[in-house]
């Protein structure tokens, strides 16, 4: 269908998608600032986007717009969202927040440009969904000594000893994370498609954070739709049986970690 | 801005389902395929976002707590405290704060509290 779009139009691209099934997803869906969704076909790709005003998402506009918490928090929502959709009946391949084209035609070009490399992927991550795995240690936490307790020459060694002790058990907590994440990685490996590992989270952040513990393993599992319960099921049976150690699994998530083809 | 949503510690998180703020943030802005559109985003601008995004989401009501609230004086990370800017007054306002981001997030690495710099110290100099 070729379309004629208003000089002022921009396109945002939330996604690539078969064509086909995906259009009746997207029936009735709002995407960005409350905008419909439609798609941008070729033959063998589509683009789920959304007709944007081009001055407001200029990269001016763009770039003052990602400093606007109010602002990212509602685009990511809505981006997320027609991801979620399109996921829900099929592999989808998302595009990171905020791409932009200028009118169809340069979306087609996108899909055709990248056919191949955009056809496989789809084909690999149908009937998979993305689960995170975060991995916290939990040192429970010894009464550290006062700090300013510690010069006094006959409490010296005992605090050594008790610093030294607090330490262990850090440690020990860290090591009891990491072995829960080689469990983790080694027994469910018949089940995950594939793998990609993330920064933790560290310092202040983990600190800070409403939960305690510190995060020593940030993952992302690609798993096959059907083999998603034992997914869960296997790695809540392996956190559970270390008190010193926190998981939290989220998901399902449409396989953003695995759309580009390399890790 | 939303808060975490973690639930309460235990040892796998009931299903998520992905409506977690911070997590969607993760994966809308550092994960997806990169394409290069016709509108060129910084990716750099992006980085230092999801880095103050990530400050911002995992701490807030814990330092709302502890009465850290900087942010809310900080007009790029707080609609409230963004007055009238004109383009070069925004792009100073930009620099300025990026510096004063990589010297918050250097002193947040580095400020873990007395006693964990004490024995770090004292590790460095036993090791």
């Amino acid at each position: 269908m070729d379309r004629r779009e208003p000089e002022c139009g921009a396109r945002y691209v939330y996604a690539v998608v078969r064509p086909g099934a995906a259009a009746e997803r997207l029936a009735g869906l709002t995407g960005v600032a409350g905008l419909p969704v439609r798609l941008v076909e070729t033959d063998r790709l589509a683009a789920a986007v959304s007709d944007v005003p081009a001055e407001e998402y200029s990269e001016e506009s763009l770039k003052l717009r990602l400093e606007d918490l109010d602002w990212v928090e509602a685009t990511a929502r809505a981006h997320h969202a027609v991801i979620e959709a399109l996921g829900s009946g099929g592999a989808v391949l998302p595009l990171r927040l905020a791409t932009v084209y200028h009118s169809d035609d340069r979306v087609r070009d996108l899909l055709r440009e990248r056919e191949e490399e955009f056809g496989a992927l789809l084909t690999r991550l149908a009937g998979h969904l993305e689960w995170g795995v975060k991995i916290y240690a939990l040192p429970e936490a010894p009464a550290p000594a006062p700090v300013g307790a510690t010069t006094g020459a006959a409490s010296g060694r005992d605090y050594l000893r008790q610093r030294r002790a607090a330490r262990e058990h850090r440690e020990d907590a860290w090591l009891a994370a990491a072995r829960v994440g080689e469990r983790i990685d080694r027994e469910l490996a018949g089940l995950v498609a594939d793998t990609r590992r993330y920064r933790p989270q560290e310092g202040r952040l983990a600190e800070l954070s409403a939960l305690p513990g510190v995060n020593v393993a940030n993952v992302a599992y690609l798993v096959a739709v059907d083999d998603a319960d034992r997914f869960r099921a296997l790695v809540q049976e392996i956190a559970a049986e270390d008190p010193r150690v926190r998981v939290d699994v989220t998901g399902p998530w449409a396989p953003y970690s695995f759309a580009s083809g390399a890790s | 801005m939303s808060t975490p949503m973690n639930g309460p510690a235990r040892s796998v998180q009931p299903y998520g389902g992905g409506s977690n703020l911070a997590d969607i943030l993760e994966r809308v802005l550092d994960k997806g395929i990169v394409v290069a559109g016709d509108i060129k985003i910084n990716l750099l601008d992006i980085e230092l976002l999801t880095i103050k995004l990530r400050l911002l989401i995992a701490s807030v009501d814990k330092a709302r707590e502890l009465g850290i609230d900087w942010w809310e004086h900080d007009p790029s990370l707080s609609s409230s405290a963004r007055g009238e800017l004109d383009g070069s007054e925004d792009r100073k306002v930009l620099a300025e704060e990026n510096r004063r981001l990589r010297a918050e997030l250097a002193a947040l690495r580095d400020g873990r509290g007395a006693a964990d710099r004490i024995e770090s110290n004292r590790r460095t100099e036993v090791e």
